[in-house]
């Protein structure tokens, strides 16, 4: 009891502990915020969704400018565009592709690649703030699109052996099937779809969640705790900075890593031997 | 007789789970860069094509972190 007492008198002196104005970790909640627009219809509106929609309306309106009047000289603008153009075309897609396949794939990487990057840069814009990409739904479609993009890929150019080659591996003795079908079957059609929507899910939420806890405990540090824990205030600021241009890096990153694994699918698809 | 209660955790287990699911990723994700710096230091002209499978090293590794991520929110409810 008396510890407890003790221990409570040490709490209560701690700035965490403290009620009125306290510090509020982030939570999942910060995902799902209020319903703006068409409230009670399928169509609900909420920041996230204005945000995803803004994103694909800027998209479009900078490649169409972009790639509008293409001159032979490039000017900046168009040097911008085409080296991000550039970058889908020669090392994801020709890379792993050849240039056959890479050409017939491109228009579906380009897009998942920028889609990723622009859905996922929202999340470091100031007063955007949330990456399109941090609710599951664009994910996943995203995901859906590939999974049906590899599959088509392996359809289309071994009818009738892609699915008996892709779970039952040649050069393998036939006992061994037992235990290589299921793992096949398992990690080919149902593990790659939902890490390639995992992945990018996660990510994006993770990075969110570190910045408002960057900024938040900022915050409160500086204006709620005061005194001596403003120097705690000024670490953490430091860190939600650093933590920033670590997102930057991560949305990138994961957008290049979603074209790659999609390419990837689609190489294992279309390669002669499984 | 009463339990006396020495010491205890509040919150959610589930920080604890991460951190256990986190290691096996993060020795992961090490040996691949590493690999590849290690390659990269003796044939320095592959560096592009070392990059990208990195990258996909990292990519398939990194994976089992994010499933254990969303452990936790599959199984609250």
């Amino acid at each position: 009891m008396q510890e407890n007492e003790l221990l409570n008198a040490v709490l209560s002196h701690l700035p965490l502990a403290s009620d009125g104005g306290g510090f509020h970790p982030p939570s999942i909640d910060e995902f799902f915020p209020p319903v703006l627009l068409f409230e009670g219809t399928p169509f609900e509106l909420n920041r996230i969704m204005l945000i995803r929609l803004l994103v694909v309306v800027v998209l479009i309106v900078l490649f169409y400018l972009g790639t509008r009047r293409m001159k032979i000289v490039p000017g900046r603008f168009q040097s911008i565009i085409e080296m991000g153009l550039d970058f889908v075309r020669v090392n994801i897609a020709e890379d792993l592709l050849g240039r056959k396949d890479g050409t017939r794939f491109l228009p579906l990487l380009t897009t998942i690649f920028f889609l990723v990057l622009a859905m996922n840069i929202t999340g470091i814009i100031p007063f955007l703030n949330i990456a399109g990409t941090s609710v599951v739904g664009l994910p996943v479609v995203l995901a859906i699109v590939a999974y049906v993009a590899f599959i088509y890929a392996g359809l289309k150019k071994h009818p009738g052996t892609f699915l008996k080659a892709s779970l039952f591996p040649p050069g393998v003795p036939w006992p061994i099937y037992l235990i290589v079908t299921p793992i096949e079957l398992v990690s080919t059609f149902i593990l790659r779809p939902v890490t390639l929507a995992l992945r990018l899910l996660m990510n994006m939420v993770a990075g969110h969640l570190l910045l408002v806890l960057c900024f938040s405990a900022t915050q409160f540090f500086l204006f709620t705790a005061g005194g001596f824990w403003t120097l705690f205030g000024v670490g953490t600021f430091a860190f939600g900075f650093a933590f920033t241009v670590f997102e930057i890096l991560v949305a990138v990153l994961q957008a290049y890593v979603f074209t790659l694994l999609t390419t990837v699918y689609i190489q294992l698809a279309l390669a002669e031997e499984h | 007789m009463d339990t006396t209660v020495v010491a205890e955790l509040t919150g959610n287990i589930a920080t604890v789970g991460y951190g256990l699911a986190a290691i096996g990723p993060a020795i992961g994700v090490g040996i691949v860069v590493g690999k590849t710096i290690e390659s990269v230091a003796r044939q320095p002209e592959l560096q592009g094509r070392l990059q990208t499978l990195m990258f996909l090293g990292i990519a398939f590794t990194e994976a089992l972190a994010f499933i254990g991520i969303a452990t936790y929110f599959i199984f609250t409810n």
